[in-house]
């Protein structure tokens, strides 16, 4: 099942809008991952490296007091917070540098904006034996030490990025004029599956890892697909990930969840799918957070991740198409959801991650007892807890006063 | 076709010159201000004025131009309000000079294709530069752009192959652009060894005129590729120039170029 209408399109969305310079490599690239995806040992490397090196398959575990909490459906969470450095990101970094080995290419370049996939490219690159420059929002820089040190750690180069908002869309720009001035020898590790074709395809498929498990898990565990999968949009690759391979099951209801800010009514939010028209950001064609005129609106979430104004393109198609249901969850929201999931399950997630178990009660309930719901738990929290702590902390469980 | 554009072509070899196509940041310091910078450039000989027409995401700009493109938002550059308040005035104070606008797609696709093509043919402009937009995604939009008459310009990069740069030179409206550099505009001080020899191949494929642009900012440097292309691009260099010192100075350093091309 696929929802490349042509190849590079999800209906309107999609393309290759990037300067003439670039276009010859994203060529050679569409051509390379063609190749590679035909030659059963390029899977079997990237599978070994998921099984030795980032731990994969990642557990799908019972979610029990969450389950009798909310008071529905029986609550599953896929574990990708326990895949290796804490994050989803490594699936596709592990992918695409050695992609990028097999071109030939000798240096990785890569945007992050909370410092996830950077680190995650730092340490596909230091796996692999490749120099690795990580463009970063300068305000991200700051936000984001903790991630900053682990890529420095790992020998990567952080390159501050000044413009504009100082944020992941300026990373982004900055990235590709470094890739425009340096596209031959260098490969450019996309985290998002968005950007100009074939990475939203690229990003898909290499993080469609955590759907096929899932599929697999979840017939184990409870004999059936789930009945709902949620998981969170920033530019939407896990999210693309854990529902991609279930997009030809009718019965599966797929729902994403965007950062809903201050309020979808502040102007303050990274709701692209909700609020978001139609434009081209960052080499393609999709939804994107904008004026009247076409300059691109800030984004903000209180989660670096979803603070992005634009969202991959096939998440749009199936947004538009209506395969794919849209949620908000507001930062208050998102905290109130991290520490119920910390104090009931025992998972510290991600601040991204906790937009989707914001919207967990509802739809378990509108589920009903019986049914199944999986919530992808793409990322694990401890790069956040600055943030969340400085907001100060709720006091301790079962604790008189 | 527009018609002007190839005028100004063979205006400039009739006069055994090479055509300076020059770049400036509508509403860079101000809407007002920014017409008298591009009536500076005429006056300093530009053949072709190109205008910028800032947009949040400038991927293929590099720190001159993204500042010019800061300074213009700030001062609340917009497409509607550069084509109603900055083109009009241009156009009154240089009457024969071409007037091509650059911009990225967003910004065309946000006012909408058709919307675009006939306020800017009404208004005097003759073409539009979108670097963010190559040939696999242009077929739409130059049809719309062909169908009110103006030209979509392309853009042909050192990486393109041969057979692909000449499937650009022949669907091309205007002129083809050259980029010289691989990299964001700005200014270089040594310009690629195979720069002309690249210009060469275009060229011989092109029913249209060549320029080159990317990097450019010396008489020096617009005598050494007069020889290989029928015309040079400054951006970058006259955009420090006027908000560095002014309009005059964007004139000075045009008249300057314009030697360079004088063969």
């Amino acid at each position: 099942m696929t929802t490349e209408t042509t190849v590079g399109r999800f209906g309107r969305y999609g393309g290759r809008y990037v300067p003439e310079t670039l276009v010859p490599a994203l060529l050679e690239l569409e051509e390379a991952y063609a190749k590679a995806s035909a030659d059963p040992s390029f899977g079997e490397e990237v599978a070994r490296v998921l099984k030795e090196f980032v731990g994969r398959p990642t557990t799908l575990t019972p979610a029990r007091r969450l389950t009798e909490a909310w008071g529905g459906a029986e609550v599953w969470l896929k574990r990708e917070d326990l895949a290796h450095t804490g994050a989803h990101k490594i699936n596709n970094t592990v992918g695409q540098v050695l992609l990028a080995k097999r071109m030939g290419k000798k240096r990785i370049i890569a945007e992050t904006g909370a410092g996830q996939h950077g680190v995650a490219t730092a340490t596909a690159c230091a796996l692999f034996g490749l120099p690795c420059e990580v463009y970063m929002g300068a305000l991200d820089v700051e936000r984001q030490a903790l991630n900053v040190f682990r890529m420095r750690a790992l020998g990567a180069v952080v390159k501050p990025v000044e413009s504009g908002s100082r944020t992941l869309k300026d990373a982004m720009n900055e990235a590709m004029r470094t890739w425009v001035s340096q596209v031959a020898d260098t490969h450019y590790v996309i985290g998002s599956a968005a950007g100009p074709h074939p990475y939203p395809t690229i990003v898909r498929d290499f993080q469609s890892v955590i759907g096929k498990e899932l599929r697999t898990q979840a017939l184990a565990a409870f004999g059936k697909l789930p009945d709902a999968i949620i998981a969170c949009v920033g530019g939407g690759s896990n999210a693309i990930g854990a529902l991609h391979p279930f997009i030809g099951d009718k019965g599966v209801r797929l729902v994403g969840v965007e950062a809903g800010g201050h309020g979808l009514d502040s102007g303050q939010h990274g709701a692209s799918l909700t609020l978001g028209t139609e434009g081209v950001l960052h080499g393609s064609r999709s939804l994107v957070l904008q004026d009247a005129d076409g300059q691109i609106q800030e984004a903000h979430s209180i989660s670096a991740g979803l603070d992005y104004p634009g969202v991959g393109p096939e998440l749009a198609y199936l947004a538009k198409t209506g395969r794919m249901e849209v949620r908000t969850a507001t930062d208050d929201e998102a905290l109130a959801a991290f520490y119920e999931v910390a104090r009931m399950e025992g998972i510290l997630p991600a601040l991204e991650t906790s937009h989707a178990f914001a919207r967990g009660r509802e739809l378990a309930r509108e589920l009903g007892r019986g049914k199944h719901l999986v919530i992808n738990c793409s990322g694990r929290g401890d790069k956040d807890v600055a943030t969340i702590s400085a907001r100060g902390v709720p006091p301790p469980v079962g604790v008189k006063a | 076709m527009s018609g002007e554009i190839a005028q100004a072509f063979a205006k400039a070899k009739a006069r055994g010159e090479g055509v300076l196509v020059a770049y400036a940041m509508a509403g860079d310091p101000d809407l007002p201000r920014s017409v008298d910078v591009f009536a500076a450039l005429v006056e300093g000989g530009a053949d072709i004025v190109e205008i910028g027409v800032a947009f949040s995401d400038p991927i293929a700009d590099g720190p001159v131009i993204q500042g010019a493109s800061e300074r213009a938002l700030k001062a609340g550059s917009t497409l509607k309000r550069v084509l109603d308040e900055v083109v009009p005035e241009v156009r009154r104070r240089c009457p024969q000079t071409p007037l091509v606008i650059m911009t990225y797609v967003n910004v065309v696709m946000a006012m909408g294709e058709e919307r675009f093509a006939k306020l800017a043919r009404e208004r005097g402009v003759s073409g539009a530069i979108l670097p963010d937009l190559p040939p696999e995604e242009s077929a739409d939009l130059r049809a719309t752009f062909d169908a009110a008459g103006l030209d979509l310009i392309p853009l042909c990069a050192p990486t393109t192959p041969p057979a692909r740069a000449e499937a650009i030179a022949r669907d091309a409206r205007g002129f083809v652009y050259c980029v010289s550099v691989a990299g964001v505009t700005g200014m270089r001080a040594e310009l690629p060894p195979d720069l002309s020899q690249r210009l060469d191949l275009v060229r011989r494929a092109s029913p249209v005129p060549v320029v080159a642009g990317f990097g450019i900012s010396t008489e020096e440097q617009a005598r050494t590729l007069a020889a290989h292309a029928d015309g040079v691009v400054v951006g970058s260099a006259l955009v420090r120039a006027a908000h560095a010192d002014g309009p005059q100075a964007a004139k000075a350093l045009c008249a300057n170029i314009k030697r360079g091309l004088k063969r």
